[in-house]
């Protein structure tokens, strides 16, 4: 009963509030919001696992790359652990914590995340807020306020410290990478398999045991499922060796791994593209028509094709816009060497985004449905890829690579301000994360080369 | 003894003794000269012989031979009236020539008879064995249709991100033609697959395109040829199978290329 009541408390108090979402520029340099998260404490036992909480919490804000951390040494020695800590001065004169002793110096800070913890039915609670103490009063500051639950230990003190932190990401408009995948393609085993990995590159699995040539991995939006393009082997027979048989899509069950139906077209190539927004319809590429790769869409088993393109150029590379599952940005050779177009999946509204210098790949949506990463030669040799961001809208562009190595197959993180790309730096390819304004690299990878990372939201 | 015999013996006597003092005068004075030679003897009459049998000469020439050759053998005899050589030659003449062909190291024997003797000689004639033959060339293998396509195929090669036939391709593409219709005429189930290859400057995703269009522009050039379009499929590899692996344009070029191989 009394679990019920705070269920119930915790719920209302939840959804009284109405969470502000915090839009930013993406991939301008200096934007980083700034914060204050000052080490929680924890109420009798729960103590004894704030350590690992405090630096969990600090990790995630501080990896998610959306903030400016403030140093906990400029901390007031007054930390509110609950919005009701808070004492408006009097006449000047301190009484308790306020808002101003974070807002003004030498703190500086616009955003403060605070709380406690405790144990509750031999569970450990998570009481956190987030303030924007530029504001008057507590109250008017509030901007998440929220109890986690997870069990007496340091995992469950993990547990709750991510999902707090993916909370105050969700406020500033990005989804935290916790339980995020990204599923690449590595030749480590002598054969281009698929992989996949945290997105720090822990926990790297294999996933695809094909032995032929396996590329081109995308993910279903609800996380389910994962098409790739394999040349599916054929056994030797009498006088021949094994050989790869044609480009062909292959869908697999992320959840059991299995293999699932998917009926490829009769064409000498079949490439998966992307999913659709509902997870239940595939974007692929075939040379079904005159031997020309075009882009269709089909249904998840391959049935219901329904012709994109039309032209006598090659097209590949269809990516749907996950905002409105209407328009797609793509490669096309219609006006000479290869360069990202954007249209509407009717076949109307057709735009070259780039201006024609170069070879341009390699499109991916930002999950704003605003933004596209891609590869681009522009100022360089052919083969010698950068990674660039345009805004779709104004095509204005942020070249987040500057002719380190060879940069390709750019993917958006879910949280809309990190990139993985692959990129060949020594004699290997290699796979790394990188933010949207161009700091904070980071390499995942080092066994074999490994390319096409794409990144996953995972089961949700 | 008669009186004159007496008296003549008296008178040898006296000349004797004279001559004896005489010598014995002298020889006090000096040697007596050597005495002269005696007189030759007289030769004795030949006999009248009849002259023994003689082998003046036998030879084998060469002495040496392989085994299918032939050998000489000359000889002159003298005095023989009857004459033969064995191993089946017979009687011969005083002199002559006889080519042999022995199989085997032959010693070959002259025998020369007369009323007075007889003589013999040997030659030996020496066969060698011949060093076993080589083996037969190996019976030129019937190429396999798949051997005939590695062997004698040839690649079409492409401009960089292009697909066109180019005047070098159609060269290599006609020879191809020739040689698939050679092939599938003897050999009626062969397929033959085109490969479309890419250098590794384009995308991933845009080379399997353009390989497979470099594939299909390669089959299209080899139908309108003559060959049959159904026995060829096409496979693009985009820069999965590169042929060569250095950063530079003449490697560039050797991956952008239309291949044949062997279908299944």
């Amino acid at each position: 009963m009394r679990i019920r009541i705070l269920i119930l408390a915790i719920t209302s108090w939840a959804l009284l509030l109405a969470q502000p979402q915090i839009n930013r520029d993406i991939g301008k340099p200096g934007e980083k919001f700034p914060l204050a998260v000052p080490d929680l404490r924890g109420a009798g036992d729960a103590q004894q696992f704030m350590s690992a909480f405090n630096n969990t919490l600090w990790n995630e804000l501080q990896g998610s790359g959306q903030f400016k951390l403030i140093p906990k040494t400029f901390y007031p020695t007054q930390i509110p652990q609950q919005p009701a800590d808070f004492r408006p001065p009097v006449n000047g004169r301190n009484q308790g914590p306020w808002l101003t002793d974070w807002s003004g110096p030498p703190v500086n800070t616009n955003y403060l995340a605070f709380g406690y913890t405790a144990t509750q039915n031999g569970q450990l609670v998570l009481y956190g807020w987030l303030d924007d103490v530029r504001q008057a009063n507590p109250s008017s500051a509030q901007l998440l306020a929220k109890v986690y639950l997870g069990s007496l230990d340091e995992a469950g003190a993990k547990k709750v410290a991510q999902e707090f932190a993916a909370d105050i990401l969700k406020i500033f408009g990005a989804g935290s990478l916790m339980g995020t995948r990204i599923y690449f393609v590595s030749d480590r085993t002598g054969h281009k398999e698929i992989w996949s990995m945290n997105y720090d590159g822990s926990d790297q699995k294999q996933f695809t045991a094909y032995r032929t040539i396996t590329n081109f991995p995308v993910v279903s939006p609800d996380g389910t499922k994962i098409a790739f393009t394999t040349y599916p082997m054929r056994a030797a027979s009498a006088g021949h060796p094994a050989t790869e048989g044609q480009p062909r899509i292959y869908l697999h069950s992320l959840e059991t791994g299995r293999k699932l139906v998917y009926l490829n077209q009769d064409a000498s190539m079949n490439a998966a593209s992307d999913f659709m927004p509902d997870s239940q319809h595939l974007l692929i590429y075939s040379t079904l028509a005159g031997g020309v790769s075009q882009i269709y869409m089909t249904d998840i088993d391959g049935g219901g094709l329904r012709r994109i393109t039309n032209t006598r150029s090659l097209e590949v590379e269809a990516k749907v816009n996950p905002k409105t599952g209407a328009d797609i940005v793509f490669t096309s050779g219609r006006s000479g060497t290869p360069q990202i177009y954007r249209m509407n999946l009717d076949g109307t509204d057709v735009a070259r985004l780039t201006d024609g210098e170069g070879d341009a790949v390699n499109p991916s949506w930002n999950p704003d449905g605003a933004h596209v990463a891609f590869a681009w030669t522009r100022g360089f040799e052919p083969g010698n890829f950068n990674i660039f961001i345009m805004d779709v809208a104004t095509q204005q562009l942020v070249q987040l690579t500057h002719g380190a190595g060879r940069n390709e197959n750019p993917s958006w993180a879910p949280d809309g301000v990190h990139v993985v790309f692959s990129s060949k730096r020594g004699s290997t390819t290699q796979i790394y994360t990188i933010l949207a304004d161009g700091t904070d690299l980071h390499q995942l990878t080092t066994q074999g080369n490994n390319i096409k990372p794409v990144w996953s939201k995972g089961t949700q | 003894m008669t009186a004159s015999q007496r008296m003549h013996a008296s008178r040898f006597a006296a000349t004797l003794l004279a001559l004896m003092t005489l010598m014995l005068i002298q020889g006090c004075k000096k040697k007596p000269p050597p005495p002269p030679p005696p007189p030759p003897a007289t030769a004795p009459a030949p006999a009248p012989v009849i002259a023994k049998p003689a082998i003046n000469n036998f030879s084998a020439e060469p002495s040496t031979i392989e085994k299918g050759q032939s050998s000489t053998l000359s000889w002159s005899i003298s005095n023989a009236t009857d004459m033969s050589i064995d191993h089946g030659i017979g009687a011969v003449q005083s002199s002559g020539s006889r080519q042999v062909f022995p199989t085997t190291t032959t010693t070959y024997t002259l025998t020369a008879n007369g009323p007075s003797g007889s003589d013999t000689r040997s030659v030996t004639v020496n066969v060698t064995t011949p060093p076993p033959p080589p083996p037969p060339p190996p019976s030129e293998p019937k190429l396999s249709s798949a051997e005939m396509l590695q062997r004698q195929s040839q690649d079409a090669f492409f401009d960089y991100d292009k697909s066109d036939i180019r005047a070098d391709a159609r060269d290599a593409l006609t020879t191809d033609a020739t040689l698939l219709k050679q092939i599938f005429a003897q050999d009626p189930n062969f397929t033959v697959i085109v490969e479309g290859h890419c250098d590794e400057r384009g995308s991933a995703e845009y080379n399997l395109a353009l390989g497979d269009r470099r594939a299909t522009a390669a089959k299209d050039f080899l139908v309108q040829l003559g060959v049959s379009g159904d026995r060829i499929k096409t496979i693009s590899y985009g820069k999965e199978r590169p042929q060569c692996t250095e950063a530079n344009e003449e490697c560039w070029q050797k991956n952008r290329r239309a291949h044949l191989s062997a279908g299944q």
